[in-house]
Formats: structure tokens, sequence, C-alpha cells
């Protein structure tokens, strides 16, 4: 009986502990929720900051977050499924794959300041684009890398290997059975793992702060070599640099609501979509 | 004999993009290197041994990391402190013990806490859990190593929780029936079976989440006060690696000593990182090898 009891207690604990951390997820999703919605309307997210951020919108820094999610998506995306491509379809066992994948963890476990240092260092001043929207993609992507190929490649070893055996039986060379027989059918692996790289890229800070984002700029770029605001970047200055913090609570709060909805949304989107594939294909 | 000339071609050309995250991470290296190098020749290594981070001062600058660096040991150590016990602990819970239904649920949302961005998560702090921490303990300011501590557990959780998880949940199902068979409860099964085989993996999700908490800047940078002095008295206002080169990167005239020594804590917290990384990799590599 007494063990019973004990067993009882004991799973209780752990319950009570997961359910905490769940609790406080969903604190702080709907303190942000409940706080920011006041803020949002149609002149908040679709126009021009005035005085430093206190009054007007935050279109600009939708617009950077977009700009700095598009370029570094394009930049890594191909990049990083064609890493993927290689080590799952054409990689031997040996000295090569291996440097590659340690590299691709050691890229993954970079802290993201770090990533920072790296594209102020080599992007803004070695390579003299400066603090620009280039730059800044080009570090976002450099982050993002080891995402894509971790997932891609997940989603290549997903495809069961008799479509490779059929497609090479038939006399099809190699890269026509991967093109025809493999990337279809893991097309919605891969846009699972590009969508949750949006959602991680769309809420980095640390690493745009010093490659490309700008303090207050309230009006479009001009170039590709031209500073942006960001929402992540903004929302800081918001809630600590700004001369009046107080007073710009609700933007700030409002801020915070436009990135969490934009990140959740994205990662909602990966789990619709990875459903919608599991079901198509069914192996 | 164009066919094959073709599938050479494609074949090399993905070899080649495959090297593309060697390149970076040696980029990576070569470049923040290239930039504290010089620091070594003026002012000097030592110049970081100090006990004291003044990076701009009338009189003479002082560029000892020590203060930092104990922050940030500070700051992991707290969240360490917590995300151990909750994130194993949840770990097991959704492994072991709770419903299917139950575990479907579960691990999404405690996966969603990796997606909400530290800034984010930041905010939060500073609106709610600040003035808590600063109320609940009576403090002249709540903005203390402590917050920090609290709010990178958060961050780190979930890491944790996702890979003990997926650790606990590859142990042989035989190792648990054969316990269960001689008699053992599922509580005794789950302590001395199933957590002592799924160690390894849990060693690496501790570290990993380590990792991902000595590199975390915004969340830190906003709460924990930034007062760069040496305490280990979690009531107190703290200065991180990360939350330095961060906040005083932006105002540096570039190639100055203050703008070298941020680059050397950079090569810290990147050795910290790939130190941390390279560990779980071979823990994890024996774990999958014992499998």
């Amino acid at each position: 009986m007494s063990r019973n009891f004990s067993q009882k207690w004991i799973y209780w604990l752990m319950r009570l502990t997961t359910y905490f951390v769940v609790f406080v997820v969903g604190f702080i999703v709907l303190d942000i929720v409940w706080r920011g919605a006041g803020a949002i309307n149609v002149e908040f997210l679709f126009s021009m900051p005035r005085r430093s951020g206190a009054e007007g919108g935050i279109w600009p820094a939708i617009v950077g977050t977009l700009l700095l999610v598009a370029g570094s998506i394009v930049l890594a995306f191909p990049f990083g499924v064609a890493t993927a491509i290689y080590l799952s379809e054409y990689a031997e066992h040996g000295r090569f794959t291996r440097t590659i994948r340690i590299a691709t963890s050691t890229l993954a476990g970079v802290p993201s300041i770090v990533f920072g240092l790296f594209g102020l260092g080599l992007f803004v001043i070695f390579l003299k684009l400066g603090c620009s929207i280039v730059s800044g993609c080009a570090t976002l992507a450099c982050m993002i890398l080891p995402t894509i190929i971790v997932s891609s490649e997940e989603a290549l070893r997903a495809v069961p290997q008799s479509l490779r055996e059929g497609s090479l039986a038939l006399g099809a060379t190699k890269w026509q059975t991967i093109w025809s027989n493999v990337l279809p059918y893991s097309i919605g692996g891969m846009l699972t793992g590009l969508i949750l790289a949006i959602g991680r890229v769309a809420g980095e800070t640390a690493p745009i702060l010093l490659t490309v984002a700008a303090f207050y700029l309230p009006r479009m770029p001009r170039s590709i070599f031209d500073q942006v605001m960001a929402l992540p970047y903004h929302l800081y200055v918001l809630a600590t640099q700004h001369p009046d913090t107080a007073a710009v609570r609700p933007k700030a709060y409002g801020t915070a609501l436009v990135l969490l909805l934009l990140v959740l949304g994205m990662g909602l989107t990966a789990i619709i979509t990875r459903i919608h594939f599991r079901k198509k294909y069914k192996w | 004999m164009k066919r094959t000339w073709k599938e050479k071609l494609i074949e090399k050309s993905l070899k080649w993009t495959a090297t593309l995250s060697i390149v970076i991470v040696i980029c990576i290296f070569i470049f923040i290197f290239k930039e504290a190098v010089p620091f070594a020749k003026k002012p000097g290594l030592g110049e970081l041994f100090r006990i004291r981070w003044a990076p701009v001062s009338p009189l003479r600058e002082s560029f000892g990391i020590l203060p930092l660096v104990t922050g940030s040991v500070l700051v992991t150590a707290l969240a360490m402190l917590l995300t151990i016990p909750f994130g194993v602990g949840s770990a097991v819970y959704i492994s072991e013990v709770a419903a299917p239904w139950e575990r479907e649920i579960l691990k999404p949302f405690i996966e969603m806490l990796a997606g909400i961005p530290s800034v984010v998560i930041g905010f939060f702090g500073l609106m709610v859990l600040v003035p808590l921490v600063k109320s609940c303990f009576g403090l002249a300011t709540g903005l203390t190593a402590f917050s920090g501590g609290l709010l990178l557990a958060l961050m780190a959780i979930p890491t944790v929780t996702s890979i003990s998880e997926d650790a606990l949940r590859s142990v042989p199902r035989s190792y648990k029936e054969a316990s269960l068979a001689l008699g053992a409860s599922r509580i005794r099964t789950i302590w001395r079976v199933t957590v002592p085989a799924a160690l390894s993996g849990i060693t690496a999700a501790v570290m990993l989440g380590a990792g991902r908490v000595i590199g975390e800047t915004m969340a830190v940078m906003m709460v924990t006060g930034n007062a760069a002095v040496i305490t280990f008295w979690p009531f107190e206002s703290v200065r991180t690696m990360t939350a330095t080169v961060a906040a005083e990167m932006g105002e540096v005239a570039f190639g100055s000593d203050h703008y070298r020594a941020l680059f050397c804590i950079g090569i810290i917290l990147l050795a910290a990182a790939f130190g941390l990384n390279v560990a779980a990799q071979k823990v994890l590599g024996r774990y999958r090898m014992g499998k």
C-alpha cells in the first residue's frame, strides 16, 4: 500500500513540474496578448513611428523584419538543401562527411551574439558592406543554415529506399532519381524546417544589433545597402532604451504581440504543413 | 557519355556546396580572432585579468573581464539549477507517465516555448518578473542575477526536455519489461532502469541547454541590471559577457582597445559554446553506439 502511495506522490510531483512549465508558457503568451491587443490597430501596423516611437506605428520595423527574413532564407535555403542532398544521398562514411557534420552541429551551437560579431568582422568591416540589409541577411543566413540542413536531411531520409531502387532499376540515373522520386516526396518536411527557421530568424535580435538594425529610422529602406528597423530590436529599444519607457509601454506591448504572433504563427503553419504532407504521403 | 558527365558534375557541385558549413565555421574563428588578436600586443592579454571592467574612463581604462565572467557563471548556474529538475522532470513525465493524448499536447506546447523570441521573454521579464522579484524579496531593484536565471531557465527547459525525452523514449522496451517482470514497481523501474539507461542522452541535453544559456543575450541584458561587479549573491545586479558585447559594441570606435576587448569576450563565448557542444556530441555519440 505504501509503495503505491509513494508512487502516486512522485507521479503527482512530476505532473506538477510539467504543468508548471506549461502554465508559465501560457501565462507569458496570454499576458502579451492581453496587454498588447489594445495597442494594435491599422494605424499602429501601417504607419511610420513618430517622436522616436512614442507615437505612430511600427510599419518600417515590420517591413525590415520581413526583408531580413526573406533575404536570409533566399541565401540559406538553396545551400542548406544542397548540403542535405549531398549528406543523405551521396556521402559515404568517412572523414569528409564527419567533418561536415561536426561543422554543422558546431554552427548550431554558436551563440547568436557571436554570429553578430562574426557578421560585423566579415561583412560589415572586411567586405565593406557596412551596417546594411545585405550584411544582416548574410549573418542570419549563416545562423539558420544548420537548422535547414538538419531538417532537410531528415525529410530526405524519410523517403523509403524502395522509391529510389524502383527508379534506379528502370534505368534512371542517380540525379534523375533524386530529382523526380526523392525531392517531390521530401518537400513537405523541408518546408516544415524552413518555416521553423523563418520563425527563428524573425525573433533574433543579437546578430542584427551589430550588423543592420537601426535604432530609429522612420522611413523605408532605399536599397539593400541601407539600414532598417526590425521588430525585435524595436521592442528592445522601446522597453529599455527609450527616454520615457513608461509612456511607450503600450507601444512596446503592441510590438511584442506582433512579433509573437509572427513567430507563433510560423510555428503553427509548420505544424499544419507537417500534418498536411503526412496525410498526403503515407508509406 | 554525356549523361555520366552531367551526373559527375552534379555530384561534385553538391559536394562543394556541402563544404559551406565548414567554411563558415572556419571564417567565424578567423574573423573573431582577427579583430581580437591586436589586443594581445597593446594593451596586452594581462589587462583582461584585472578585476575591474571600466572600458570608458577619463582616468584609466580597465578591461578586466573577471566581473563579466563571474556574472555569466552566476546566471548560468542559477538557470541550470532550475532547468535540470524542471527539464528532466517533465521529460520523464512526458515519456514515462503521461497518457498518449497528453504527450501529444504537452510536447509541442513545451517546444513552443523554445520558439518565443528571447527579446519577448526579456520584455515579459522586465514587465512582470522584475517587479515581482523586487517586491517578493524586498530588494532595492528587481534587476538581479536571480531574475536573469529564472528567465534563462525558461529558455533552456524546452531544449533539455525535448532531447531528454527523446533519449528516454529510445530506451528499449525490453529493459523496462525485464525490470517490471522481476517485481520492481513502475517508479523503481523509471528510477533504476530507464533513467540510468538514458543518462548519457540526458547529460547531453543538459550540456546543450547550458550552451544555450551561456550564449543567451537579449533576455539577460534586459533583466540582470548590467552592473559589472564580482559577486556570487543571486540578488545583486550582474553583467554577463553576452550583454556587454551587445550593449557596448554599438558605441565603440572601430579598432579601439575597447572594440578589441569585446572581440576577446567573443572568443571566450565561442570557446565555451564550442566546448559544451563538442562534449555533448561526444556523449551523444557514445550513447548512439551503445544503442
